[in-house]
């Protein structure tokens, strides 16, 4: 971290609790993951031996959906990763960040986040297990812009969500649809396999999107941009979430599913192109990071494309090669991480350039260094060694391209031993600098929680038996669906993996020794190639801001007509264009049986209308607007609404003597600008087009029979029901007697917000007048 | 009757839409009641024409003995009609006290809320 946190309100060594709160802040922060851990070796002899736990409650049962946890020997192997790593990350964490004033909600956060990734990896329902892959997403945003004032940061953390929540909401479709497909959402059922997923027509589109979400997830190019841009977290949490565990989940699920989804050439092209290509970038990309930890989280990106191209051949020894790689690549790489950022802590900075001899400052910090990146360059007899020829064999025996597969490891392998020189031995040997403040190691609570992982390296490097009938057998039993024996060694014989391992460092020497230019060589490479899909990633991002400010511009203009304008615009294109898909109904009946006052009443009301429109005079307006009310009342009456005339009579009256009332206190009409002629025309165009738009409308109704179910029952019943024989009254106040309620609650809120504006009026008259 | 109602109808729909496109704020409410009107108009053509006898028992009779007028398009008219005079009235004080505070019965410079300018309001 860049920006170091001063120490705010530390304890002071005169305080006599000091030591206690010290101790007692480890303590509660360490204590979850600590008895968490505990819980899960407990468990390690019975799910070695082939027993699978299951626990679970109904959630969403119409659905479906369940809460069951499933603990097998691939759970139990992350969940072991999660926990115990998550030990020492907490235990670091608390020292890394000690006084910053947001201890709380760092721990807060960091503990949701294992939780939550617990659950995504124990999850034996798949809607369960996109919730808790959801709150991963969530709590890793929360931890990449921790820093929040920093702008990288947020920028970082909300590309970190869009990115893997837009994969996630992917993944979610997946998932339905291969519910649907296999008919269950458990994890357990798809496992045996009642249904054949992969012959259903929906494999490819749930395939396709499951990817993607593993993809984004898992920083797979072409998405892996948001991994090193959440180097912005603090490093715990770079150690923690976007090394060792988070960034793996994309790999659990593409294992949990192999058995389901995998074997197929669309599974093994796709993962083994992307695992490749992503693997071969990584590592590349690394070399030219001038900061040290970009440089790691490319080599995480390394990482994770091995692992998806493992995977991806889907064999035996390509699990068997994945479950190791992914238990050394956790150990040497958190450690590393954790390594980084005591330097960063002692000398405040992460450069490569700026950083050499501190082996002699920082002895324990060295030795953790070098033990992890040996493990990470896969020197014997360092765990790594194994995983690097389990890799190889995996290769080998690649059921497509083998010799590309082959030739991409040894790529990726090779640079990756020139990046392990680079941060293990770069910072500590070569010259020493004049710091303003000597480095030193950090407290023990910083160097113990590494050591052990680098020293777990070498553990199980030596003595192989402490992870394969353990941990690797059965999480590769779980993977492949089947009982796998598997007895790890340092030495598998003479052969083609050994010969590749000798070449792996043999470039990777070379590599080293031409550091230099091949730093220049890349740098200039790098400014070539297209990075990634980051610049879509931007520019879909700005895009979508862009076009949110122009139609927001456009349609959200603040001007009442021109809103008015678009509505009936749009109803004219969409009436009018269902119209011509339709088709008119030709008839038109002449109106042969109308009365003669009423078509005197048409004619009141076609004058009324046309002098409103025209007239300039506010009070002619309103008499002209009362002689349409009267015509529309004759016509009631002609069509023997009676008491709707009279009610319309009353509502007429009362509307003139207001409108006189309060209109005549407002401006003159003349006083208005006019709209121009061009204006004119097209307002009249549009007004006509709406007009004609609802007779024909209209008229299309007519032509259809129309239901009367619903007024035959009211003419029934009006009588013998409701004791009623004016039929209108009665459904008024009878049958839809609630309705009417309505209708006079709101003419009574009417009247009262009328009365309201008045009364706010002349409250702030008074107001003003006080304060005169 | 329902095709010469049809095309009244239309034309009052045209020609309250063309005051309801007024930046007048007045002539908008004067739109607003025409199209109040024309929208009754439309409820009672849609329920078709049946002669001029209104839907009434007559005494001693548990239906009609006749053919009467549909009965439930005008309830809802009924309904229709006061709503539409409480909104009404509502609007009268409304446009006047904003005539009020803002001096002006011109919609377009009724920019309180979103002054032009601002983002989000207009340009």
């Amino acid at each position: 971290m860049a920006s170091k946190t001063a120490p705010i309100g530390r304890a002071g060594p005169n305080s006599r609790f000091a030591i206690f709160r010290c101790v007692a802040g480890y303590l509660l922060a360490a204590a979850l993951p600590a008895a968490l851990t505990g819980l899960f070796v407990s468990l390690v002899p019975e799910v070695a031996g082939g027993g699978v736990l299951r626990w679970s409650v109904d959630w969403v049962p119409s659905l479906g959906v369940r809460l069951s946890f499933l603990v097998d020997g691939l759970g139990l192997v992350f969940a072991l990763l999660i926990s115990g790593i998550g030990v020492v990350v907490f235990v670091y964490a608390r020292a890394y960040l000690d006084g910053h004033p947001q201890l709380v909600r760092f721990f807060v956060v960091l503990t949701l986040f294992m939780l939550a990734m617990l659950g995504t990896v124990l999850a034996d329902n798949l809607i369960a297990l996109f919730v808790f892959w959801e709150l991963t997403t969530l709590t890793s945003y929360l931890l990449i812009g921790f820093t929040h004032e920093r702008a990288d940061a947020r920028a970082a953390a909300l590309q970190a969500l869009l990115v893997t929540g837009i994969g996630g909401l992917a993944m979610l479709a997946g998932f339905i649809l291969l519910g649907a497909a296999a008919g269950t959402f458990e994890l357990s059922q798809l496992r045996a396999g009642t249904v054949d997923v992969r012959a259903d027509p929906r494999y490819l589109p749930l395939l396709g999107l499951i990817l993607v979400g593993c993809f984004t997830k898992s920083a797979q190019f072409p998405f892996h941009f948001w991994l090193p841009n959440a180097m912005a977290a603090p490093t715990p949490v770079s150690a923690y979430l976007h090394s060792a565990t988070m960034v793996k989940a994309g790999i659990y699920l593409m294992a949990r599913l192999l058995p389901t989804l995998g074997g197929t050439e669309a599974w093994t092209v796709t993962l083994t192109a992307a695992g490749a290509v992503t693997a071969v970038l990584g590592s590349v990309w690394a070399l030219g990071q001038s900061d040290l930890k970009q440089l790691l989280a490319y080599t995480t990106v390394m990482g994770l494309g091995t692992l998806t191209l493992l995977l991806g051949l889907g064999g035996t020894a390509g699990v068997v090669a994945a479950m190791v790689f992914l238990l050394v690549h956790c150990f040497y790489k958190a450690a590393l991480f954790l390594v980084v950022g005591a330097i960063d802590h002692a000398t405040h900075t992460r450069e490569r350039d700026a950083l050499s001899g501190l082996a002699a400052a920082m002895p324990v910090t060295f030795v953790t260094a070098a033990l992890a990146a040996l493990s990470m360059a896969g020197l014997p007899p360092l765990v790594g060694f194994i995983a690097k020829e389990l890799i190889y064999v995996g290769a080998v025996e690649a059921p497509v391209v083998p010799a590309v597969v082959v030739g991409a490891a040894l790529a990726a392998n090779a640079l990756t031993v020139t990046a392990a020189g680079l941060v293990a031995l770069g910072p500590f040997l070569g010259v020493r600098r004049a710091w303003s403040q000597p480095p030193h190691d950090p407290p023990w609570t910083m160097w113990s929680g590494p050591l052990l992982l680098a020293a777990l390296g070498v553990g199980a490097g030596l003595y192989p038996a402490l992870i394969d009938q353990t941990l690797v057998a059965p999480a590769a039993s779980a993977v492949l669906n089947t009982p796998v024996e598997v007895h790890l060694a340092l030495w598998h014989g003479l052969g083609l993996p050994l010969a590749l391992s000798g070449a792996t460092l043999a470039l990777g020497l070379a590599a080293w020794s031409a550091r230099r230019p091949l730093d220049r060589a890349l740098a200039a490479a790098a400014a070539g190639l297209p990075r990634s899909a980051e610049g879509v990633y931007d520019a879909a991002l700005a895009g979508m801001k862009g076009l949110a400010a122009w139609q927001t511009a456009v349609l959200q203009h603040g001007r009442l007509r021109g809103y008015l304008a678009t509505v009936f615009a749009t109803m004219i294109a969409l009436i009018g264009l269902a119209f011509l898909w339709g088709g008119l109904s030709p008839a038109v009946p002449l109106p042969l049986d109308v009365p003669l006052y009423a078509w005197g009443a048409a004619a009141l009301i076609l004058a009324g209308t046309a002098v409103t429109l025209k007239t300039t005079s506010r009070l002619t307006a309103i008499c002209a607007l009362g002689a349409v009310g009267i015509g529309v009342a004759i016509l009631f009456v002609s069509h023997g609404a009676v008491d709707v005339a009279l009610t319309q009579l009353l509502c007429d009256i009362l509307f003139v003597i207001l409108l006189a009332v309060a209109l005549l206190k407002l401006p003159r009409f003349r006083e208005l600008p006019h709209r121009g002629r061009a204006a004119m025309v097209a307002t009249a165009g549009l007004a006509v087009a709406f007009g004609t738009l609802v007779s024909l409308i209209l008229l299309e109704i007519l032509a259809t029979p129309l239901d009367l179910r619903l007024t035959e029952f009211f003419q029934s019943h009006s009588q013998p029901t409701a004791h009623g024989r004016n039929i209108v009254n009665v459904i008024l106040v009878d049958f839809r007697a609630f309705d009417t309620l309505g209708e006079i609650a709101v003419v009574m809120l009417a009247g009262l917000a009328a009365v309201a504006l008045i009364r706010v009026r002349a409250s702030a008259r008074r107001h003003q007048e006080n304060n005169r | 009757m329902a095709s010469l109602l049809a095309v009244l109808i239309g034309a009052m729909v045209a020609a309250a839409s063309y005051l309801l496109l007024s930046r007048n704020v007045v002539r908008f409410l004067f739109g607003f009641v025409l199209l109040g009107n024309a929208i009754n108009l439309a409820i009672l053509t849609v329920g078709r024409y049946r002669g001029p006898q209104p839907p009434l028992v007559p005494d001693g009779a548990a239906v009609p003995t006749a053919a009467v007028a549909n009965a439930l398009p005008q309830a809802l008219i009924l309904t229709a009609i006061v709503i539409g005079f409480g909104i009404l009235a509502f609007s009268v004080v409304l446009i006047y006290r904003a005539y009020e505070e803002l001096g002006t019965i011109n919609s377009d410079e009724m920019q309180v809320a979103e002054p032009a300018g601002v983002p989000g309001g207009p340009r």
